[in-house]
């Protein structure tokens, strides 16, 4: 008692109450509203002109099956031609050499500047500028030949999203600390060894929130390749309903899908974020 | 007849305007504790910069164990060297920063053994013994599968320590270790430091610490503006100094 600090009368001793729970009446109330909304939504729907069993029908149909497998299949390997160029042309837009900092925002500056689909069906036509491509003497081919569906869609899907995802490098790049590249300086790295040793791991983690969001934005762009024949998912469902004419039916079952996969990225997302984010204490020890 | 291990002749530096160095000159024999002291501004840290090439020199010339530093003379020019060089001639010098910089993605040891590892590609189990080691030696050995953000200050401090002993440099630069420490914990990165002297390394320190200077240090060199005002053996400088620019210095220090 005695090194107890003294204290004022009149303020009573509150250590024994509990604060209470609000109600929330607010809540409730838009709750029960939004729901009312989206019932009534759901039921324009179900008596709409939809005939629901198509849409169970060609939900699984192989063909529109192959075509998500499809769209899967282009989104990873156009976001892996676009993460390598991101990164290379990130790194020569912080290079001190003018001439491989110049290149590099030409880049940018091309293909983030034109229109997606004018670049696909750009790369789908290079037989009409190029008859034939390759090295003389050595090997040709008709580009006729050479430029599937498959390969423009690649080609344009992936060099454009290099383009955007260099962007989103930079930023990542430039979020570490100077005194980083000089620690691993210090101790003997050359540029390139610092930045894939130190750096870019640590990149990563400011870089992987955006890229997931690039990804799932790259997704839905494949249906863009529709207009050069690569048979994903929309150019799939848009070919059944051209024999069938149920176009709400199979453009529904096509947005399932690709809400399907979205809703799969996301946990993949977190779990990969989780992975880099070693060593990072968030909120203290 | 003796050689040093770092000999520094007539270097100048600018950024901008503002002259950072002008016209230093400045020897470390081998063994040697040098602390270099001044107020915020004066080149000492501009001057531990160049001598690891972390900032270019504008002109003059400094020799590390013989070797000149970052630039080659041919056909009575100088030419800077390439990157791969300048790496080279890093590895002889170890360097402690101010604000530690260890690795965050990597644990205390992962941070110590990365040079050897990865620069000096030498055999991972080996370097990892070399570690525990270095680790045990600055007092951290229960630390080593520690992250940073998990280290207080004087611990991650410690570990940058064992990473730059960690190359085998033959010389360690400490720019201002303590600086951004809590009080209490600018014992423990000091005591380190005072081994290290003990056991031979040469040292060049940056430093605010006049009490570790006079217990440590052979030299004390005081800079201002850029330039060496004087330099002398540490207990006659800190307590009898010549000029009149030291003297008002160490005065408003203590």
């Amino acid at each position: 008692m005695s090194n107890a600090p003294a204290l004022a009368e009149g303020f009573p001793d509150l250590s024994s109450l509990k604060v209470a729970r609000e109600p929330h009446w607010g809540r409730w109330l838009t709750a029960i509203v939004i729901l009312a909304i989206v019932a009534a939504i759901g039921r324009a729907f179900a008596q709409g002109q939809i005939e629901w069993s198509y849409v169970g029908r060609f939900l699984t149909a192989p063909v529109i099956v192959q075509g998500i497998v499809n769209t899967m299949v282009m989104a990873v390997l156009a976001m892996a031609l676009g993460i390598l160029l991101g990164i290379v042309v990130a790194i020569m837009r912080l290079s001190p050499n003018p001439v491989l900092k110049s290149v590099a925002s030409g880049y940018t500056w091309l293909f983030r500047g034109t229109p997606l689909i004018l670049q696909l069906l750009l790369w789908f036509n290079l037989a009409l500028v190029f008859p034939t491509i390759g090295i003389p003497g050595v090997w040709t081919a008709r580009a006729v030949d050479l430029m599937t569906p498959f390969l423009a869609a690649l080609l344009g899907l992936g060099i454009n999203q290099g383009a955007y995802t260099s962007e989103v490098m930079r930023a990542g790049l430039l979020s570490v600390d100077i005194g980083q590249y000089e620690a691993a300086q210090a101790i003997g790295m050359g540029r390139l060894q610092a930045l894939r040793r130190i750096v870019l791991p640590q990149a990563m983690r400011v870089v992987l929130p955006p890229l997931g969001n690039e990804f799932i934005g790259l997704v839905k762009a494949t249906s863009l390749a529709s207009v050069i024949q690569y048979p994903e998912v929309l150019h799939n469902a848009e070919n059944i309903y051209y024999a069938n004419s149920r176009v709400i039916e199979l453009l529904i079952v096509a947005g399932l899908w690709y809400l399907l996969v979205v809703s799969i990225l996301t946990p993949l997302q977190m779990l990969l974020e989780r992975r880099f984010a070693r060593g990072i204490a968030r909120g203290g020890r | 007849m003796k050689t040093p291990l770092v000999a520094i002749r007539k270097v100048s530096k600018s950024f901008g305007e503002f002259q950072a160095l002008r016209q230093v000159s400045l020897d470390i024999w081998p063994g040697e504790v040098v602390c270099l002291i001044g107020q915020s501004g004066s080149g000492k840290t501009t001057l531990l910069r160049c001598v690891n090439q972390l900032t270019s020199i504008d002109s003059g010339g400094i020799w590390l164990d013989g070797e000149l530093l970052g630039l080659r003379e041919r056909g009575g020019r100088l030419h800077r060297l390439n990157e791969v060089e300048i790496a080279r001639q890093r590895l002889k010098c170890g360097m402690v920063f101010q604000r530690f910089n260890l690795f965050p993605h990597m644990t205390a040891l992962e941070n110590v053994i990365e040079g050897p590892v990865q620069v000096q590609k030498r055999k991972a189990s080996e370097a990892k013994l070399e570690a525990m080691e270095l680790l045990r030696r600055v007092g951290l050995a229960e630390k080593a599968n520690s992250y940073p953000s998990q280290l207080s200050g004087g611990q991650q401090q410690r570990v940058a320590i064992a990473r730059a002993l960690a190359m085998k440099p033959e010389l360690v630069l400490f720019d201002e270790p303590t600086s951004a420490l809590d009080p209490e914990l600018v014992g423990e990165v000091l005591a380190v430091m005072k081994e290290l002297a003990t056991s031979g390394m040469t040292m060049l320190v940056v430093t605010h610490e006049l009490g570790f200077a006079r217990e440590v240090a052979d030299r004390v060199v005081y800079m201002d503006q850029g330039a060496i005002v004087e330099a002398g053996p540490a207990k006659d400088l800190l307590t009898a100094p010549r000029e009149a620019r030291t003297r008002a210095f160490l005065a408003a220090e203590v």
